[in-house]
């Protein structure tokens, strides 16, 4: 349409998808008539209000108190513009939902508060990559409660609903990194439930999604377990360092003596924390609430193994590294062996 | 051109005999909560309403402060400063709602006027409205101890059985609603307790008009109003019950574990947003249709023209009470319903903007080569016709399926409902305060301290709610404590406009307790208006009438009405048969 509004501009962002474009025309289309309705609508309103004013001598004039001709104008001419714009506004849904047959899919998980995409080989990450100029189609399902997949550069949402299976399908169009929201109240972190889009060029992808897929070997467990700390969401609720959040902060959380709510004691320990993962209700710790979705299927075994060595990683009690040890037992103060951060 | 002497020959006719006002009939604090008279309901209600209007307002000046920066603002620590937003967000939305936008205009303005306007002495069913006005008031009060509760939570660190505060958004989405510890239940207790008080005004008006028109008002000769009203309560009686149900079924899921909606139980969370929508979108007419019916008045009135186009405003009234009952699945548009349901609530929801936009053209009609007078009331119905327009204009863009996809649940779907709630209902019952106050108060209000207001009013509407369709189309989703850097300068003039528009309506305010005191005294016809209300007194008797009067004609005729400048208002025609 017209070059100046082809992209990012002062109502809309940038144009990153097949969807774009379109919806684009449309929004335009309707800005210009709505603007020119308006000033048509506030002119005759301000022109008769300075014209036919009260004043000293002025009497309201007789005109008819009705005129069918003039006011089945302005019911039909009306009608047909918005028999027209729901017409594009069809049109521009239909390509929305109409997805080619060959398309790659991605697995979207919404939880309280993050997000996980699923890609075929397995891998799981907590930002969506797509190919650029490949047909993609997002899977939509939500653990808890109802989320919602935006994407404001490339003009796409839907909801994942709890129970049952949500699609988008859409074509990105351009290389870059744009952000992706929950569009539907969650609670509350609703607002931080915010992930990156990057859309690289389809060899970029390939060679990014073969190395991603192997990360949690490619690396320092205690490096992987905080890689998977911050990616899978355990820090929306769980600090690491000391302060307070929804659930209890990691630091100096394992090998520490824990209450629970129903009055009984725990100490942190693997098969500890294994069990909070997997079955996050089983035991509470004192003051917290259950709020969080059990991540049973959703890490693998070695994935809670490399958390659970970060977590001793923020410990005071944390296993200390062979060249601080001590010759004999009975020295063991675990003096020096702190370690804030592994990195 | 009036001399002394022509005055003291003009006593108006029974003024020596003329019963004391509604007001001081009867004195003592027993006298007004006892009443069954409609005129101290309505003014029961103003007060009430006010007082949650004034919470409501409270709720949103916090909740656009803790929005002046991303980023914690009122609260240092992150996770207090989300949940205080999330609170805030939704108690403004609920008490604006529930107590204030659709109460408003039907059980202030709609009590106090309807049965004057049909010449009667009440309405039809007269304790049943005092009934109305309890539940409200008990309904209001489960959302006082709401608030209450979540302040004594936050403030004593404690946890209040049943759950403080509410945290779910005024719409109680479900499975969220089902699982927040908050005080769902209390809340949705309350708002099934106003419903009943909608229900029963709804059901009084529409017995009202049916059975207490006076002789020879035909349907064709009411107040459009009178139209207005009518069609709000056939809303009020149809949709309300299913709002009732579905709250009800939330709470049994919530305390029995009956699966209905939460799929966790077995249910499905997407029928909870069909029920809640099919009472919800209505509701939406229920805060504009009796708004639209009080510029019909204001704008013939003022103007001193007759209305425009009479039946075809009184025909749009009906059929936007029926249109919105097929629409609502226009709030679903993403949720993941089928294609053609989609395609199918689209094309209904244009529906509904054809009579919006007849009304518009007929009082636009109404004004050419009229008398218009730029008063108080005028000044708001004026504004409310650019308001309007705005938020009527800006419904194409979320009705075309495509589009909309992008604007759901952003900031332009809030400016847009903005725009039609408040800018066009407010404005709407501010006019109609103004138009009506010289009649329930019997004072008139100061026309400087009426500009002022309004100026400010309008400026900071627009400074607020404007840029939020700029934000919303750049991809500034709802319901967000926490936001981008981009988004900044958006709801940094969006702040500054809330507290201007908040300072506007303090004038308001005092422009009104200002009359009360020092106000002058108002004519029985201050506007030149001819329905029946502006036949009696200011303020009417206890009885409105001495003797049930018959039908005064056309009511846009304003003919036999000159202006009568001892009083300041409009007196009939001397050489007319009195």
């Amino acid at each position: 349409m017209i070059p100046l509004l082809a992209d990012a501009s002062f109502w809309m962002p940038e144009q990153a998808s097949n969807h774009a474009a379109a919806t684009d025309r449309l929004f335009y289309g309707l800005l210009i008539l709505s603007t020119g309705l308006f000033f048509l609508v506030a002119g005759v309103m301000i022109a008769f209000v300075w014209k036919y004013r009260a004043r000293e001598g002025r009497e309201p004039e007789k005109t008819p108190a009705h005129s069918t001709a003039l006011e089945l104008t302005w019911t039909v001419i009306p009608t047909i513009v918005v028999v027209a714009i729901f017409y594009y506004g069809f049109r521009g849904y239909l390509d929305m939902v109409t997805s080619p047959h060959n398309i790659y899919e991605i697995q979207v998980t919404g939880y309280k508060w993050g997000w996980a995409f699923t890609y075929p080989n397995g891998y799981v990450d907590e930002n969506l990559h797509v190919p650029a100029r490949r047909p993609v189609r997002l899977v939509l399902s939500s653990q808890d409660v109802i989320h919602s997949v935006f994407i404001p550069a490339f003009r796409v949402k839907k909801d994942c609903v709890p129970g049952r299976y949500n699609k988008m399908w859409f074509e990105a169009t351009r290389e870059g990194e744009y952000p992706l929201y929950c569009a539907e109240y969650c609670g509350t972190k609703h607002s931080d439930m915010r992930a990156r889009v990057f859309v690289e060029d389809p060899s970029t992808f390939r060679a990014w999604l073969d190395k991603a897929a192997d990360w949690v070997s490619t690396m320092p467990p205690v490096d992987a377990g905080k890689k998977l700390w911050s990616a899978r969401g355990c820090s929306q609720c769980h600090s690491i360092d000391g302060a307070p959040g929804i659930g209890p902060t990691f630091k100096n959380l394992y090998g520490k003596s824990h209450p629970l709510r129903d009055g009984s004691t725990v100490t942190v320990e693997e098969n500890y924390v294994r069990q909070s993962i997997l079955e996050p209700g089983s035991q509470i710790v004192a003051g917290f609430e259950n709020v969080m979705p059990s991540y049973q299927g959703r890490l693998k075994d070695a994935e809670v193994t490399v958390i659970i060595e970060f977590l001793k990683s923020l410990s005071d009690t944390a296993p200390a590294p062979i060249e601080k040890l001590p010759p004999a037992e009975g020295a063991g103060d675990g003096t020096g062996d702190k370690k804030e951060d592994p990195r | 051109m009036t001399t002394s002497t022509d005055t003291s020959a003009r006593a108006r006719p029974g003024e020596k005999a003329s019963p004391p006002s509604y007001l001081e009939h009867s004195k003592g604090i027993r006298s007004w909560l006892f009443t069954i008279d409609h005129k101290r309901i309505g003014v029961m209600y103003l007060w009430a309403v006010l007082g949650a209007f004034l919470l409501g307002g409270l709720f949103a000046l916090l909740l656009r402060t803790e929005l002046m920066n991303p980023g914690p603002t009122l609260i240092a620590d992150e996770t207090k400063a989300w949940d205080f937003y999330n609170h805030m967000f939704t108690l403004h939305g609920a008490v604006m709602v529930f107590l204030f936008v659709i109460p408003a205009i039907p059980a202030i303005l709609g009590n106090f006027i309807l049965p004057i306007m049909l010449g009667a002495k009440d309405v039809a069913f007269p304790r049943l409205n005092l009934l109305s006005f309890y539940l409200y008031s008990l309904g209001g009060l489960f959302f006082v101890w709401v608030l209450l509760s979540g302040v004594i939570e936050a403030g004593l660190d404690i946890d209040l059985p049943g759950g403080g505060g509410l945290d779910t958004g005024w719409t109680f989405y479900t499975p969220y609603s089902t699982s927040s510890s908050s005080g769902v239940t209390a809340a949705t207790l309350g708002a099934f307790i106003l419903g009943f008080s909608s229900i029963l005004t709804g059901l009084n008006f529409i017995s009202s008009i049916h059975m207490l028109r006076p002789e020879g008002m035909t349907w064709f000769r009411m107040p459009l109003m009178l139209w207005a009203l009518y069609g709000t309560s056939i809303i009020q009686i149809l949709a309300t019950p299913v709002l009732a149900i579905t709250l009800l079924l939330l709470v049994a899921e919530r305390t029995l574990k009956v699966g209905i909606f939460d799929p966790a139980l077995g249910g499905d969370p997407v029928l909870y947003q069909h029920f809640f929508w099919f009472y919800s979108h209505p509701a939406v007419y229920i805060m504009i249709l009796p708004g639209m019916g009080i510029l019909s008045e204001v704008i013939s009135i003022h103007s001193r023209k007759h209305i425009f186009g009479y039946r075809f405003i009184a025909y749009s009234s009906i059929a936007i009470a029926l249109l919105g009952f097929l629409v609502w699945g226009h709030h679903m548009f993403t949720s993941g319903q089928s294609a053609l349901a989609n395609a199918i609530f689209s094309l209904l929801t244009f529906s509904v903007s054809i009579p919006s936009a007849i009304k518009v053209f007929n009082w636009l009609a109404t004004l050419y080569k009229g008398a218009i007078a730029l008063s108080t009331p005028m000044l708001y119905a004026l504004g409310f016709i650019l308001l309007f327009t705005i938020g009527g204009l800006t419904g194409l863009f979320l009705g075309a399926l495509s589009v909309d996809i992008h604007f759901h649940d952003t900031y332009f779907i809030v400016a847009h409902f903005h725009y039609v709630m408040m800018g066009s209902t407010l404005f709407a019952f501010l006019s109609g305060m103004y138009h009506w106050w010289p009649k329930i108060f019997g004072k008139m209000t100061s026309p400087r301290l009426g500009w002022i207001g309004a100026v400010l009013v309008f400026v900071g509407f627009n400074l607020t709610f404007f840029v939020q369709f700029v934000a919303g189309s750049q991809g500034m989703p709802r319901r967000y404590a926490n936001y981008p850097e981009q988004f900044t300068i958006y709801h940094q003039i969006s702040t500054i406009g809330a507290f201007v528009l908040g300072l506007g309506l303090f004038v308001v305010l005092a422009d009104w307790l200002w009359s009360l005191r020092w106000g002058k005294k108002a004519p029985a016809n201050p506007w030149g208006g001819n329905s029946l209300e502006w036949h009696c007194a200011s303020p009417p008797p206890l009885e409105n009438f001495a003797i049930a009067p018959t039908d005064a004609g056309d009511p846009y005729r304003f003919d036999d009405w000159v202006r009568d400048e001892e009083t300041g208002g409009y007196v009939k025609r001397q050489e007319s048969p009195a």
